[in-house]
């Protein structure tokens, strides 16, 4: 009986949940975002009518290894948004199991200190899939969230290794966070997350090592030197020699590393500070426009992907998969051969 | 295109501080395929409330072993209620004495779970009450 009437009140109209996105209703926000994260029939309605009304918040990733404090760092920064007047929407990822399909999302248990706070609102998410370090969705989620009228969003990555760099194509600013003794100078020169920060961070700057840490970060950064900004090409990232900077040093945006103990909340005001800085250049520079860009091309491109492949996927004759599956086991052909003959008969 | 998971929230309300029980269970239903949302130890009724309704979850697990059971969980049914959230099933695992069982199902508490259950029981009886839609 439960689970019936269950099913009866879950189908609020598309008119209802984005009446109350819109007017607050935290509920209805929450209802709507499940719908968005299962990709439901209704959500593409949901979207198409709270995309108009999003675009307003400023996106803000915070991603690094598991262990580095990300969530503490969250909470804190959420706190001293809170003591600046603005709201604040959080979106935390954690990982999906590959074996189950379950997920234990954890993040919560670090944000209590957020309990209570109307201006805040904070959902938990599984990966499902998906291995840049979010969600499929979780671009979705951040639209209804910014439709919802939250001045400023987080986005929690799961923790991550060196190449989930999807967050920087989902975010206005990004924040890469890092703890003392994790690596070598080696480490920090690598490819990849490094050089998607807008902001380096060394949280649990009271442990040793932190100038070690310092350091190394600095000198990456003084490698990487001249001026750059991000274009997309081929699915790429791409850091191109910014003309509008190259002459004029007070716009390029200098990547600072920050130190944070964020359980203490210590330099977290002065972080918030600089994403605020990073914000007004954004916008300054021109680059905000050129972000965004990179953002909406981004899911654009993701969307269709998706589709193509459901439909691709969908006219596959039964079977076949299996028998070229085994051919290539066998050695009879390769996958790209296979891929190519399976394609052909569509 | 639609995947629809179970959600469920695991929270430990009030002051005792032993969560093993807790992190077990959470484990499990995570190996049974649910989101599990675990929120920790020394939450209030009000904290785990708030977490149900922006989680927007199917089932609420509480961990007690307090022995405040009865004022803890009528309290979070009712909250849940009160915020709309009719047909969250709420479950209640660890000690409670036979006499207040009777009175927690009165109280809205539709599973209640003691000391040697098979974390097994648990998911089939999330599996029995809530239906999945497709």
């Amino acid at each position: 009986m439960a689970a019936i009437t269950a099913l009866a009140q879950r189908s609020e109209t598309a008119t209802a949940l984005i009446d109350g996105v819109l007017h607050g209703n935290r509920l209805l926000l929450a209802r709507t975002i499940t719908q968005v994260e299962n990709q439901t029939a209704q959500a593409s309605d949901l979207l198409h009518a709270l995309y108009p009304h999003s675009g307003r918040a400023h996106i803000i990733g915070v991603t690094g290894a598991p262990g580095t404090g990300k969530s503490t760092l969250v909470t804190a920064l959420a706190r001293c948004y809170r003591q600046a007047g603005m709201t604040v929407g959080i979106v935390a990822i954690d990982p999906t199991s590959p074996f189950t399909g379950g997920a234990l999302l954890g993040d919560r248990v670090r944000m209590r200190a957020l309990a209570g706070d109307a201006g805040v609102f904070m959902r938990s998410m599984a990966t499902r899939g998906s291995l840049g370090g979010l969600s499929k969705t979780t671009g979705d989620v951040v639209t209804v969230l910014d439709a919802a009228g939250f001045d400023r969003i987080l986005v929690e990555t799961v923790g991550v290794g060196q190449a989930e760099v999807e967050i920087a194509s989902t975010a206005h600013t990004t924040l890469v966070v890092e703890a003392p003794g994790l690596g070598d100078e080696v480490q920090a020169i690598k490819a990849g997350i490094l050089e998607i920060a807008d902001v380096l961070v060394i949280n649990k700057a009271d442990r040793p090592g932190v100038d070690a840490t310092l350091r190394a970060l600095q000198m990456m950064l003084q490698i990487e030197g001249e001026s750059t900004r991000l274009v997309r090409h081929h699915g790429q990232l791409l850091r191109v020699e910014s003309p509008a900077a190259a002459g004029a040093e007070e716009q390029r945006w200098q990547v600072t590393v920050m130190k944070t103990v964020a359980a203490e909340s210590t330099g977290v005001e002065e972080l918030r500070a600089q994403v605020e800085r990073h914000r007004e250049w954004l916008v300054a520079s021109g680059e905000m426009a050129v972000r965004e860009q990179l953002r909406i091309a981004n899911t654009l491109e993701n969307i269709i992907r998706a589709e193509l492949n459901r439909r691709i996927l969908s006219r596959m004759p039964d079977g076949r998969m299996n028998e070229m599956v085994d051919a290539i086991r066998r050695r009879e052909t390769d996958p790209y051969r296979a891929a190519a003959d399976l394609l052909h008969l569509l | 295109m639609s995947e629809r998971k179970i959600r469920v929230l695991v929270a430990k309300p009030g002051l005792d501080g032993h969560d093993r029980g807790a992190k077990v269970v959470a484990r499990s239903l995570r190996d049974a395929g649910f989101e599990v949302i675990y929120t920790g130890i020394r939450q209030t009724p009000q904290m785990i409330a708030e977490a149900a309704l922006q989680e927007d979850v199917d089932v609420v697990g509480l961990s007690i072993l307090s022995g405040a059971h009865m004022t803890l969980c009528p309290k979070v049914v009712e909250l849940l209620r009160a915020q709309g959230q009719e047909n969250v099933v709420v479950l209640v695992g660890g000690i409670v004495p036979d006499d207040d069982i009777e009175k927690l199902r009165a109280a809205g508490i539709t599973g209640i779970f003691g000391p040697g259950t098979s974390t097994q029981e648990i998911v089939d009886f999330i599996h029995n009450q809530v239906q999945v839609a497709a």
